[in-house]
């Protein structure tokens, strides 16, 4: 099949490849770049593994073709630590609030909350569960994904985070 | 002594031993997009593999076709039941002594089965070559519903077993029976119901669901013509047995057999068993002498690989009128699905669904089951829970609210009145556990305290007082669940994979400089491990967690083990690591001795160091006992720390917990509302509780998503309706409740370090708890028994059953 060049950005980085025109965005970026953070969980849309931040959206890599990405900004989780190599408040609090377990939602869940957190720096628990809606976890239950999101809005905000009352 | 000198406790909290929030090591990978999961391996030279499926669930192949598939620019090969036959490939073993097709040959039996497997150099081109492959069917008639199975004149469905009257567990009464199993005293308990004051019984359906854990099961198998030599990684809960079997299978030598689970993203189940995309990949790269990945799709896990219960409960209880239970009865049909691919020990057909008396002292019991063959895909395997438990358990809770609401008593009032109580433990229960330790009575009472139980009570009656009036749409549920989980399997008396002994092993290697590797037979999915078992030696060794690394899933490195499920890894796994560890500690103290010029029995263990008795200031800490270990050991001592422990355990574990959960029932949308879920777990000693409470959210998250809203839907002619995520309800962060959790603390009497495992108790008890809670909302109106899955569509309709809509 013919190839289409397109040009990107990824990570800060300029990209130049050949892709067919058929090729998922998410095939070009685990397969042609190596990136392998995101993941691909469910191929309808519907589980948000494959989330990675581009232009400004947050968006689901395996409904979107690698062309319709030309010209375009996109950030993975490859991408998130700080320029330091210390891991960003995101990252942190997943840890911290034991946010993961297999690790397979976490690429996906780290960048939709980070795009959440860019339009919504203080979400309360409601404004952060239906934020992350699109992005289903099988391990956790979403409680410690919360609060590591929460963990993460008040350590970029430069406040000192406090775990609601059980 | 000097006050800079570090106390015994400062000196074990450094450790971040047993007991404490020790943050996971595996983390630091995965939240960086660093975790290695099978699909992001990439090996030169590597082809693809996709399946062609059936469109049918029961029809005749009257012709292959693959010209067109093979003229697809990029297809290498196209493997189907001919190529595989010659290999006696097309058939493989199943863990429960049936056999199933890898790929179909004159036969498909249920939607999406596996009829040809196209290898390219591409993805995307074998996606292509496996839509261009043609498949002449006649199609025959179906059956997918269980109860119809053994009808005289039901479609005969496995021709392969045609005059075959003995399966691999005893007689078959019909073309399409598996098997019956019975456990108990038919006599004694029939007796029982003969003479009982109040008795009920209902038919209790735990409806078909899959694990679906958000990474699908995947492969890449790679041969190696040079050496003869086979390597596979894959989604493997259990590598060593899959390493097992694919030597059985390909007559390859296990030692040339090298099989790895890299990161596994969740398990739950579906992950123990073999499946024909191993096999094909395998075949695919012997014939290509190039490495072959195969990645499943997600309707290819839903309606293929290992679904979960589809067990259909006729339960019965005879009790006095004052509501002690005298008698439990209990007759299942099991839908098997089109082969016996049941992830079960070889010699429990039904798992351990002889946990059904819970957690109640039944002076008798009896259960019956008959497991059948249906056009429906194969699988049976224990979603996040031990061995059909969570049916049991499902079985016991609800049966026991049906006779309550039958005795006019509260259900707690009735299982308080009939749990095992304490001073009975070690128990014997009427189908044959010896149940290990619990205090029952006490966990109850302090979930119900918690909640103010008799407060909502009396807050629902008020409801429903104001329901009747017409002054609210809303009903209010209570659901109370009381579990006994059983796990670890398991004893060499009774439990084995294909022969093997489930058994389960941990080898420990301490570095000269006092750091180690710790390498396991099991394998987690996320249930932390790396972190945990390192806790474990922390403690037992007196070494700092964060100087332990610990591995699985190589089949080279890591002794042999079972694998993680049914919530083995702490009973079995946990115990040989604490065992391996003290006969390292054993050597050391050895060690210790000659160094400070004492007898070994003049040394006493204190957190990280042997000290002489009575003398705390003349000791060895572990760290100088390991550098001594290789230089200054004993005479006639072997140098070098190190140990290997395969743990048989003694019994079984059985964790319990009291579950306690509010609904808010809509009758006119059926919409219900979680208001409040407690969850009391006791799992014996508790290694690292930040751990523990995650397993408890995720669980009780998917007991959530089972009981409200889960099924694998098959219409009448075998088209299965719910196999992608648009279908299969998984719970978003906006549906999920809030999570409670407490604990009481039980340890093991058997196990080294007193813990039980806990990953699978949500889910066991929380499916109950969910189901009670919305059956108990529309007790009052005289419904007995609603079926899940509890979904609004589902919830409505009890509502206009019940006469509610006007």
């Amino acid at each position: 099949m013919a190839k289409s060049q397109i040009s990107l950005t990824v990570n800060g980085a300029a990209v130049d490849s050949l892709t067919e025109p058929r090729t998922l965005l998410i095939h070009f970026l685990r397969e042609q770049l190596n990136l392998t953070g995101a993941h691909i969980g469910c191929d309808t849309s519907h589980c948000g593994a494959c989330t990675v931040d581009l232009d400004g959206k947050s968006v689901k890599s395996c409904t979107m073709f690698a062309v319709q990405a030309n010209g375009a900004h996109i950030r993975t989780i490859e991408g998130m630590a700080n320029a330091d190599g210390t891991l960003h408040a995101l990252q942190e609090g997943f840890r911290e609030m034991h946010g993961l377990q297999c690790g397979f939602c976490t690429p996906g869940m780290i960048l939709r909350a980070y795009r959440l957190l860019q339009e919504n720096p203080s979400p309360t628990e409601t404004e952060i569960r239906f934020g992350i809606s699109g992005n289903l976890c099988r391990c956790t239950g979403y409680q410690n994904i919360v609060k590591a999101i929460q963990y993460a809005a008040a350590k970029l905000a430069g406040v000192p985070f406090q775990e609601a009352a059980e | 002594m000097n006050d800079m000198t570090p106390t015994s406790a400062e000196r074990a909290e450094k450790l971040q031993g047993m007991g404490c929030k020790r943050k996971r090591v595996e983390d630091i990978r995965f939240v960086q997009g660093k975790g290695n999961y099978v699909d992001d391996l990439k090996l030169p030279g590597m082809l693809y593999g996709d399946f062609m499926r059936s469109p049918h669930a029961h029809a005749r192949i009257k012709k292959i076709d693959t010209s067109k598939a093979k003229a697809v620019p990029g297809v290498l090969a196209v493997l189907t039941a001919a190529e595989l036959k010659p290999l006696n490939l097309h058939y493989m073993p199943t863990l429960a002594g049936d056999v199933q097709a890898v790929l179909a040959e004159h036969k498909v039996l249920y939607q999406n089965q596996e009829v040809a497997f196209v290898v390219a150099d591409e993805r995307y081109a074998a996606a292509d070559g496996a839509d261009l492959v043609e498949v002449e069917y006649e199609a025959l008639p179906c059956n997918v519903d269980p109860f119809k199975a053994m009808a005289p004149d039901a479609p005969v469905l496995r021709d392969d077993l045609a005059g075959k009257t003995e399966g691999a567990h005893g007689a078959r009464k019909h073309h399409n029976h598996v098997f019956t199993w019975q456990m108990g005293d038919k006599d004694a308990t029939d007796a029982a119901f003969k003479n009982a004051d109040v008795t009920i019984k209902e038919l209790i359906s735990y409806q078909r669901v899959h694990p679906c854990p958000l990474e699908t099961c995947q492969c890449v198998a790679s041969f190696d013509k040079i050496k003869g030599e086979l390597t596979v990684w894959g989604t493997f809960q259990a590598p060593h047995v899959i390493r097992t079997v694919a030597s059985l299978i390909s007559k390859i030598p296990e030692h040339k057999i090298h099989v790895i689970a890299p990161d596994i993203g969740g398990g739950f189940g579906n992950k123990v068993g073999a499946y024909a995309g191993y096999i094909c990949a395998i075949v695919a790269s012997i014939v290509t002498g190039r490495p072959v990945k195969w990645v499943e799709d997600r309707i290819e896990n839903l309606s293929t690989t290992a679904f979960a219960r589809d067990y259909h409960m006729t339960a019965e209880i005879a009790a006095t009128r004052d509501g002690k239970v005298t008698a439990l009865r209990v007759y299942t049909i099991a839908d098997h699905g089109a082969f016996d691919a049941c992830a079960d020990p070889t010699k429990w057909p039904a798992g351990f669904f002889n946990i059904v008396t819970g957690s109640y002292d039944f002076p008798v019991a009896h259960v019956h089951v008959d497991g059948v063959y249906t056009n429906k895909a194969p699988g049976g395997v224990a979603y996040r829970c031990s061995f059909r438990v969570t049916e049991a358990a499902y079985c016991i809770e609800r049966a026991m609210d049906i006779m309550a609401q039958k005795l006019g008593m509260d259900p707690a009032e009735l299982r308080m009145k009939n749990l095992i109580r304490r001073e009975q433990f070690p128990y014997t229960s009427a189908l044959g556990w010896e149940y290990d330790s619990g205090d029952y009575q006490t966990a109850l009472r302090k979930a119900m305290d918690t909640v103010g139980y008799q407060k909502l009570r009396a807050e629902q009656k008020v409801k429903q007082e104001a329901f009747r009036r017409g002054e609210t749409r809303e009903l209010m549920g209570i659901g109370v669940a009381f579990f006994t989980e059983i796990v670890g399997a398991g004893p060499s008396r009774n439990c084995d994979i294909l022969g093997i002994a489930m058994f389960d092993s941990a080898e420990i290697r301490i570095h000269p400089t006092g750091t180690a590797i710790a390498r396991l037979g099991t394998k987690s999915q996320g249930q932390g491990h790396e972190t945990t078992y390192a806790q474990i030696i922390a403690t037992e060794l007196g070494l700092p967690a964060d100087n332990i690394t610990v591995e699985e899933g190589n089949t080279d490195t890591a002794p042999y083990g079972l694998g993680t499920y049914g919530s083995r890894s702490t009973p079995v796994s946990g115990a040989a690591t604490a065992m391996a560890a003290r006969k390292i500690k054993a050597k050391a103290q050895m060690i210790a001795a000659h160094l400070l010029e004492v007898h070994d029995d003049d040394l006493e263990w204190d957190v990280d160091r042997f000290r002489v008795k009575g003398n705390p200031e003349r000791f060895k800490t572990m760290t100088e006992l390991a550098w001594a270990a290789y230089n200054s050991v004993p005479p006639g001592m072997e140098p070098g720390l190190e140990a290997v422990n395969y743990y048989d355990p003694p019994n079984m574990t059985f964790p319990f917990g009291a579950y306690i959960c509010v609904v808010d029932v809509d009758v006119d949308t059926g919409e219900t509302k979680v208001r409040r879920f407690y969850a009391l777990d006791d799992c014996g000693t508790r290694i690292n509780p930040m751990i523990i409470e995650g397993q408890i959210h995720g669980g009780l998250t998917e007991a959530f998503g089972i009981a409200m809203g889960q099924e694998i839907h098959y219409d009448e002619d075998g088209n299965v309706t719910t196999a992608s995520l648009m279908d299969y309800f998984l719970p978003t962060a906006v549906e999920t409740p809030h999570w409670e959790t407490d604990w009481t603390t039980t340890p093991s009497p058997h196990h080294p370090i007193g813990a039980k495992g806990v990953g699978e108790s949500p889910n066991v008890g929380g499916v109950p708890c969910f189901a009670n809670a919305v059956n108990d909302a529309f007790a009052f109106l005289g419904s007995t028994h609603i079926p899940m899955p509890h979904d609004h569509w589902r919830t409505w309709t009890t509502a206009e059953r019940l006469g509610l809509h006007g």
